[in-house]
């Protein structure tokens, strides 16, 4: 077994090198798109998506499952990118926050009641929210006040205080349920992220 | 494949506890063998007499299972409390139990079920029972060589009834003090009183507030009486967020509230 250790001096941290470990390829599903790239083994999938998919909106900040900056949604369900190896990831689908719509005239309901509510202020541990958010809406779709606080509960801010965030929480499940269960957003976002598949594409 | 490297491995389920671990660089095994491709260890059997939780059931899939949860209500009593829900989607009941932290919710559960741990390694199968199982703080039995391919946490008689509470700075955060109570009741007084904790304890054992309370009516009982028994029992050490003695006061409250949400009259839908 080769033994490596990481080095952050590098100038680009996330070049995988076979000469020093091993490389697999890893094929999955990001937001609607099939996307394959060569990691290691130890490669953490908050890493991948960053670093080898170059989908920079998922946030790293603690790095051991606290803060909740790099919840992504794994199979639908909100998951921590920072606690999975990207292997594990091999043939599942995705989304990260690019995945919610990337078009700022056509934002999601969570979108939408962040900006509304004034959710957040330096913006790092936005792309969380609004994973752990969407996910949270899915199964409770008129949630309580104190559900709205108990769904963020594993997310931290250090900007807001929170009470903006819970706010938002509220605002998010009005306008789904003023959009008609979110059908007409998710019709709407269906089309921005062709759009983004296809500029996507395009750049390649 | 455990036996040729489980001196210098680590099995990967959830990941939930060990990826932490590796990732602030506290462990740095030099294989981690994932058993996330074997068929056969995601599913859940519920009989009269045990839930089986297979060693890939995610911590949210339990939760959600209704049959274990009309069984054996305990479980989605505290698997809400296991950390959040991102955390429960991934993390697995199994792997909570073999990394066997004191703060964890189910480790209690395990052995406040009578739970039995099937473990597997190329020399055979072997039945861990849970109260045998927990030697320390992240400690277990488990031979390096073994791994639990399923956990059987046991019903309670007829007429029992369970609470589990815990209280944490945050909804989701590890507990400063947590307790599982079971009581049973039959014909119409208390035959028995359990209760096991979290996060008070360097392993999880049984406290048996039998004696206490034996023979009573259960609407009628003053749980105050098992404070002192609970106080008596835990060990919790102190840590930034709260001091030893502020968590056996703790705990002592929170078992005397568990009981009294057991002993009372059954809340119509």
């Amino acid at each position: 077994m080769t033994t490596t250790s990481f080095s952050s001096t590098g100038a680009e941290p996330f070049a995988a090198d076979a000469s020093i470990e091993p490389l697999l390829s890893i094929s999955l599903r990001v937001n609607g798109a099939q996307h394959s790239a060569m990691a290691p083994a130890r490669r953490l999938l908050s890493d991948f998506l960053r670093g080898e998919l170059g989908l920079t909106g998922t946030h790293v900040g603690c790095e051991h499952g606290v803060c909740g900056a790099c919840t992504v949604l794994f199979d639908g369900e909100p998951v921590r990118s920072c606690l999975m190896f990207a292997v594990s990831a091999q043939g599942h689908d995705v989304t990260t926050v690019e995945g919610l719509g990337n078009d700022p005239s056509h934002l999601s309901p969570v979108q939408q009641a962040f900006a509304e509510c004034h959710a957040l202020q330096c913006g790092f541990c936005t792309p969380g929210f609004l994973t752990t958010i969407t996910a949270f809406l899915e199964q409770h779709p008129d949630p309580t006040p104190d559900e709205a606080r108990e769904c963020v509960s594993g997310n931290l801010c250090r900007c807001t205080g929170y009470q903006n965030i819970v706010k938002a929480v509220l605002r998010a499940a009005e306008l789904r349920r003023e959009a008609g269960a979110g059908e007409a957003w998710a019709a709407g976002a269906s089309e921005a992220a062709k759009a983004t598949r296809a500029a996507e594409e395009g750049t390649r | 494949m455990l036996r040729e490297v489980g001196h210098d491995g680590k099995v990967l389920a959830g990941g939930q506890s060990l990826i932490p671990v590796l990732n602030m660089r506290l462990a740095q095994p030099a294989h981690l063998v994932d058993i996330n491709g074997i068929s056969g260890l995601a599913s859940v059997e519920v009989s009269d007499t045990a839930v089986r939780v297979g060693a890939l059931v995610r911590h949210a899939a339990l939760e959600r299972e209704a049959s274990a949860r009309h069984t054996l209500p305990l479980l989605s009593q505290a698997l809400g409390n296991v950390a959040h829900p991102a955390i429960r989607n991934r993390g697995t009941t199994v792997g909570s139990i073999a990394h066997a932290d004191a703060a964890g919710e189910m480790p209690a559960v395990a052995v406040l079920t009578a739970a039995v741990i099937e473990a597997v390694s190329a020399s055979g199968t072997r039945e861990i029972a849970a109260a045998d199982f927990f030697q320390g703080p992240l400690e277990t039995t488990l031979a390096e060589d073994e791994l639990i391919v399923a956990i059987r946490f046991g019903t309670f008689p007829a007429g029992t009834r369970t609470a589990f509470l815990e209280s944490a700075r945050r909804q989701g955060d590890y507990a400063l003090a947590g307790v599982a109570a079971a009581l049973t009741v039959a014909d119409g007084v208390v035959g028995r009183a359990l209760a096991s904790f979290v996060s008070v304890t360097d392993v999880p054992d049984i406290l048996d507030l039998t004696e206490a309370v034996r023979g009573q009516e259960p609407g009628g009982i003053d749980w105050s009486v098992v404070d002192d028994l609970v106080q008596g029992h835990v060990s919790p050490e102190a840590d930034i967020h709260a001091t030893a003695d502020y968590r056996r006061a703790l705990v002592g409250e929170l078992t005397r509230r568990a009981f009294a949400r057991t002993a009372a009259p059954e809340v119509s839908a």
